[in-house]
This record gives structure tokens, C-alpha cells and sequence, in this order.
């Protein structure tokens, strides 16, 4: 048994802190040693509380089966295509978690996307407009199809499965009608097709990684400076030197990786695309909005018991509302790294992707159900997702194996949130 | 006798051709229990969702401290400190306890949540209140007892500083042991002053804690009486209407 408040700092007063948990009868979880919270995590994985962590152990274990069965699988060209691959998925499935949470759906965030993409694209060649000036339309437009999504969902009542369901079809045939059937755009937008096919410089990806350890090691300590100033224990530091050097060996080792050279040319290829910090700068907004502001509170608020919270004075309907809005904005994003990385937008754009959106989502451990998951659920579950893909291709099997066994994947994954949500007790006692 | 917090004239509701309460007189003192007895159907719920703000009245008078009020929404009524732990309890089971506590209401510091403040008072409330069941203040609510549950409500209404709180059932779906630490909850909620009201199909809970005992029978306030000038035979005649109250309202 470690000693309570070991490894504290000097500088918070440990023997006040000592005092106030023993004369407090009700604790706070953040008492004892690393070995304490260790045990007490391991008790939430028990009680079904499981997270990423089976995608998690997915992903190593795919990558490691490829590994094997692929010489092509674990290089660093692989590496560095594998990123670009997923990330349109990354961030539609992100896209979906904001209105997974609440228990909806949206079934059109992928034709959003091809449909914004395929407004872009016409309005550059076809209208001659300035790309800065269509991607801000591109933006317009799917900030009103949240708005009209959420409309119908919040205040008119329609499930959102059949609203979105319907959009779904509808955007599919305004899509023909701009484009037209076998029609076909190139992306000619320097800019946009930078994302996913240029790097940064080499010392670009390290300044990076320190630049999200800056930010991880500032808000641990602003957090902690608080709970000090309230009187509250503090997680033992252990935990926070910990979490920085999992970010510093990861981020290290990828941007490592990264800064190989990777082309088969004259032309040297090395460091990190640039989509890959533009995805995990909006990872890191989109997880402080749902960690620390209400609106992110309140969507787990509406998703866990909406009644509760409509009780508790939270404006549920326009929770819902604003929920469809991000979800159709970054729909949009998600887009943009899909002709980035396709360079050319036809009349089916969007049309395959958004199952395996909400299949990431699931995979990486967001819940159906609403009330559960995180937007690094979703960006572990699409990188499952991607590896399989990634890997399937390489073993040179016919399409129809990826689908099969992403759809095994994402049953299995909905099986273990269904079994874990009943592990917690969650269907027991909900009204 | 004090001065009423609560006092409720000729309130009536109607859902279509039915009415729900008919011309209903209604009273609660601060720092007393009285609970609230009827039969199923009687208008014991319709009553306190007026109160609530969640269904307003069709008429009649609702005094809080003397002056009239109007009660059209949930946050009319927050705004009064009136607050009401309902029978499901309307907890997130998805969060924890401090942010149960805290929804709706969340404390801010520099436009993000300040979770040491709110843990701080949440286990402060919760101390307060001699809870000693909750073993964790960040113990999701998914993981607790239906008394524990009840605990956690009945916190919150504390840690909103209301005046009037209304439960609705809070021992339906209780043991004996856990029955008994709600029961003494509820009257250390009166000590501090709070106004509660209690819904209870259980008389002998009732006559444990209630100082008052209003009866609803068909959508008409029948008897309201201190508990000290009754008994049990005469409440269960009130309810079931084989018996009339012939003294005037306490």
C-alpha cells in the first residue's frame, strides 16, 4: 500500500490535504498513490467501463498481424499513407460522436461532406470564384444542413435516423443534378490539395510534439492549481508526468517515423502531412468544449437522461440543435481532407464513407446508446477501421473482404457496448 | 404560527374535459414537513407539477412568502427556490455525482468549469446533510443505490440553496435500512430550515416525519391537519373518502 499523497509536491501543503481527507468522509477518487489509481482504473475496466481500450488493443494487434503478413505493411511510406488514409475517416467519425451523444444519428454527415466538396469544387471551375471564398460557402452550406437537420430533430420531432436517412438521398441526387452522372472535377486548389499530399519540414513534426506538450502539461497544472485552491486532494503528479511521457514517446516516435525519407524518387518525401496536426488540433478543441464548457456537459447531460437535464434547466432542444450543426461543419472538414487527399470530387462523393463513420465511432467505444464516448474513441476506432483496409489491400484480397471484416468489427464493437452498458447498470434503472 | 412560504388558493387544472384539481387550498411552512397524501388519481402529482413550473395551473392564487407569483416554467419556480426531487429521480447516470449536482448551475472560472470549487461544496453539501453512504463524490451515478440516488437528489436541491423542496415518493422504491437514512435526511433538511414537502403513499413514513398532512381526494383538498391531531385510521378515511374532515384547515 503506497502512502496516501505520495509524490505530491513540496509545494502543496500535504498535511493539510492529509487532514481534510481524513476528517472528510466522503472521498474524491483522486486520493493515494499511482499504484491506488492504477487499481481503481482496472476496477472501472471491470465494472464495463472500458473506453478505447478494446480498439486500442485492436489496433496493436492488427498492426502487429500485418506486420507479419506484409512486408509492405509496417514501412514508413505505408506509415505516412495509412495517416492520410484515415483521416477523412478521423474526422467524420468525430464529426458523429458530437451527435452520437446524444443518442442520434446522422446519416447524411457523408453526403454532407461530398456535397459541400462537390459546391467547392463546381464554384471554382465552373463560377470562377476565389477558392477562399467557396470553401467559406462550402462551410455556409453545411452549417445550414446541421441547422435544417436540427430543426427538424429538436423542434419538430422527427427521429433523426429518418430525416438524416432522408437527406441522405436527397443530397445523393442534388449531387447528379450539379454534376451530372460520370461527370467529374479535378481539385485544383493548391492549398487544398496540400493537406494531405505535403509535409511539414522535419523540424516542423518536432515542434509539434512540443507544442502539445506545452499544452497537456499547462492545463494539468492550471487543473491542479485549482483543485489546491479549493482544498480538494490532487491526483498523485506521478499520473501527469506519466501522461506527458506517453505523448512525448508517441508523438516522438511517430514524428520519427515520419521524418524518414519516404520517397522512391529523386524527390525526397519526409515529415509529417500537414492534415495530421490540423486533425489533432480540432481533436484537442472539440475534446475541451465536451471536457469544460456547458455545452459539451450538456450534451452528455441530454444523451445520459434528457429529462433529467430538460429538470435541471439545460435547453435540450438547442443542445440537439447546435449538436447537428458541429456534426455538419465538420462533416465538411472531413471532406475537404477526402478531395484533398482524392483530388477529384464525381457525382457519388460522400456516398460509402458514413457507415464506416459511425462504425469508427462504435469501434473506438462511443456508445449507440448515447451519454458515452469521446472524440479519441472515434479517431482510435477510424484508425482501426483504416488499418484493416490499409492491410487487406496490401494482402491483395478482393474488396469484398474489407467490407466483411469491418463488419464483423463493428458488430463486435456494438456487442461490447451493449454488454458493457449493462455491466455498469445503466439499463437497469433508466426510465 | 408562522407565515406560510407556500400557500396555494382555489388552484385549478383541467386536461380537456377532465378536471384534475378543483378549486384546490394548499399551505407549507418553512423548517415543517407536510406531506401531501391522496390516492392514485387524486392530484397529488398535477399539484406539484404546478408548483414545479413544468405544467402550470389553469387558475387560482399561488402565494410564495405573502406576494403572488406566477409559475409558467421549471426556472420560474428555480428562481423561487422551489425545487422537486421527482419519483425517477432525473439524475444523468452518465455522470458523476458532482456534476449531477452541479447541472445546470455549473461554476465557472475563466469561461471553463472550476471542478475542484464544485467537488469542494458538493462534499461540503453532502457532509452537511450527515450523508456517509457515497463513498466518492466522482463515483458515477450509474454505480449507486436507489437510496444512495436519493441521497444525491435530495443533495442537490440543498446545494441550490431552496427554500421549498418537494419529493415525490422518495421511499417507494426503498429497503428498510435505506427507508430509514432518507427519512432522517429529510428531517435534517427541515432543521436547516427548508420547507418540505412530502408526497407519500406510506403513512407510516408519513406520520414519522410529517409535522402537517394536507389530503387530496378527487381533486379536492378534503383535510389538512397537523399530524400531532390525528392518526392513522382518520388519514386512510380522508383518502379513501369514507370520512370527513370537520375542523378547519391547519
Amino acid at each position: 500500500m503506497s502512502a496516501p499523497n505520495s509524490g505530491t509536491p513540496p509545494t502543496e501543503s500535504t498535511t493539510a490535504l492529509a487532514a481534510l481527507s481524513t476528517e472528510q468522509l466522503i472521498g474524491s477518487g483522486q486520493e493515494g498513490g499511482l499504484l491506488d489509481q492504477v487499481r481503481a482504473w482496472v476496477q472501472r475496466v471491470r465494472g464495463g467501463d472500458m473506453g478505447a481500450l478494446p480498439a486500442v488493443a485492436g489496433f496493436i494487434v492488427l498492426s502487429i498481424l500485418f506486420t507479419i503478413l506484409s512486408p509492405y505493411f509496417f514501412t514508413e511510406r505505408n506509415f505516412a499513407n495509412l495517416l492520410t488514409q484515415a483521416a477523412t475517416l478521423v474526422m467524420l467519425g468525430m464529426a458523429l460522436v458530437f451527435v452520437l451523444l446524444l443518442g442520434e444519428i446522422d446519416l447524411s454527415a457523408g453526403v454532407t461532406a461530398g456535397l459541400t466538396m462537390v459546391i467547392f469544387v463546381v464554384l471554382i471551375a465552373v463560377v470562377n470564384l476565389n477558392w477562399i471564398l467557396a470553401l467559406a460557402i462550402a462551410f455556409l452550406t453545411g452549417i445550414a444542413i446541421g441547422t435544417f437537420i436540427g430543426f427538424f430533430v429538436a423542434k419538430v420531432g422527427i427521429p433523426s435516423f429518418v430525416v438524416t436517412l432522408g437527406l441522405f438521398l436527397g443530397f445523393q441526387g442534388l449531387e447528379l443534378i450539379i454534376i451530372g452522372a460520370g461527370g467529374l472535377y479535378r481539385v485544383e486548389t493548391p492549398e487544398i490539395l496540400a493537406i494531405q499530399n505535403s509535409t511539414l519540414p522535419t523540424w516542423g513534426g518536432w515542434v509539434m510534439v512540443a507544442v502539445m506538450l506545452a499544452i497537456s502539461a499547462t492545463m494539468s497544472f492550471i487543473d491542479r492549481a485549482r483543485r489546491t485552491r479549493a482544498e480538494v486532494p490532487n491526483r498523485t503528479i506521478a499520473l501527469v508526468w506519466a501522461k506527458l511521457i506517453a505523448i512525448a514517446v508517441l508523438g516522438g516516435g511517430v514524428v520519427l517515423i515520419l521524418n524518414q525519407n519516404r520517397g522512391t524518387g529523386f524527390k525526397a518525401i519526409e515529415g509529417v502531412p500537414i492534415v495530421v496536426p490540423i486533425t489533432l488540433a480540432i481533436l484537442w478543441i472539440g475534446t475541451f468544449v465536451l471536457d469544460r464548457t456547458k455545452f459539451g456537459r450538456y450534451i452528455y447531460a441530454v444523451g445520459g437522461n434528457a429529462e433529467a437535464a430538460r429538470r435541471s434547466g439545460v435547453k435540450v432542444a438547442m443542445i440537439r440543435w447546435c449538436a447537428f450543426i458541429v456534426c455538419s461543419s465538420l462533416a465538411v472538414v472531413s471532406g475537404l481532407f477526402s478531395i484533398s487527399k482524392v483530388g477529384s470530387v464525381d457525382a457519388a462523393a460522400g456516398r460509402e464513407i458514413v457507415l464506416s463513420g459511425v462504425a469508427a465511432a462504435v469501434v473506438g467505444g462511443v456508445s449507440l446508446f448515447g451519454g458515452r464516448g469521446r472524440l479519441i474513441h472515434a479517431a482510435i476506432g477510424a484508425l482501426v477501421i483504416a488499418v484493416i483496409t490499409n492491410g487487406l489491400g496490401l494482402l491483395n484480397l478482393p474488396a469484398g473482404v474489407n467490407y466483411a471484416v469491418t463488419g464483423g468489427v463493428l458488430i463486435l464493437a456494438a456487442t461490447i457496448d451493449a454488454v458493457s452498458r449493462k455491466r455498469a447498470g445503466g439499463s437497469i434503472l433508466r426510465t | 404560527m408562522d407565515m406560510p412560504i407556500i400557500e396555494l388558493k382555489g388552484v385549478v387544472k383541467s386536461f380537456g374535459p377532465v378536471d384534475v384539481l378543483k378549486g384546490v387550498n394548499f399551505t407549507a411552512y418553512p423548517g415543517k414537513i407536510t406531506a401531501l397524501v391522496g390516492d392514485n388519481g387524486a392530484g397529488k402529482s398535477t399539484l406539484i407539477k404546478g408548483l414545479a413550473g413544468v405544467q402550470p395551473y389553469d387558475g387560482g392564487q399561488v402565494l410564495f412568502d405573502g406576494s403572488p407569483v406566477t409559475l409558467h416554467s421549471p426556472r420560474d419556480a428555480g428562481d423561487l427556490g422551489i425545487e422537486v426531487v421527482y419519483q425517477d429521480l432525473a439524475l444523468c447516470d452518465n455522470l458523476d455525482i458532482v456534476q449531477n449536482m452541479f447541472l445546470g448551475r455549473e461554476e465557472l472560472s475563466a469561461g471553463t468549469f472550476d471542478e475542484g470549487r464544485m467537488e469542494r461544496e458538493a462534499a461540503e453539501t453532502l457532509r452537511q446533510l450527515s450523508v456517509r453512504t457515497v463513498k466518492s463524490v466522482r463515483q458515477k451515478v450509474s454505480s449507486l443505490s436507489g437510496g444512495q440516488r436519493q441521497t444525491v437528489a435530495i443533495a442537490r436541491s440543498v446545494l441550490k440553496k431552496a427554500k421549498v423542496v418537494i419529493l415525490d415518493e422518495p421511499t417507494a422504491a426503498l429497503g428498510v435500512a435505506q427507508t430509514a437514512q432518507v427519512l432522517a435526511l429529510v428531517k435534517r433538511l427541515a432543521e436547516q430550515g427548508v420547507s418540505v414537502i412530502l408526497i407519500s403513499h406510506n403513512l407510516v413514513d408519513v406520520f414519522e416525519v410529517a409535522d402537517y398532512i394536507s389530503v387530496l381526494y378527487l381533486g379536492q383538498m378534503v383535510a389538512s391537519v397537523k399530524a400531532s391531531e390525528t392518526n392513522n385510521e382518520d388519514v386512510i378515511g380522508y383518502i379513501t373518502g369514507a370520512k370527513t374532515y370537520e375542523g378547519t384547515p391547519a
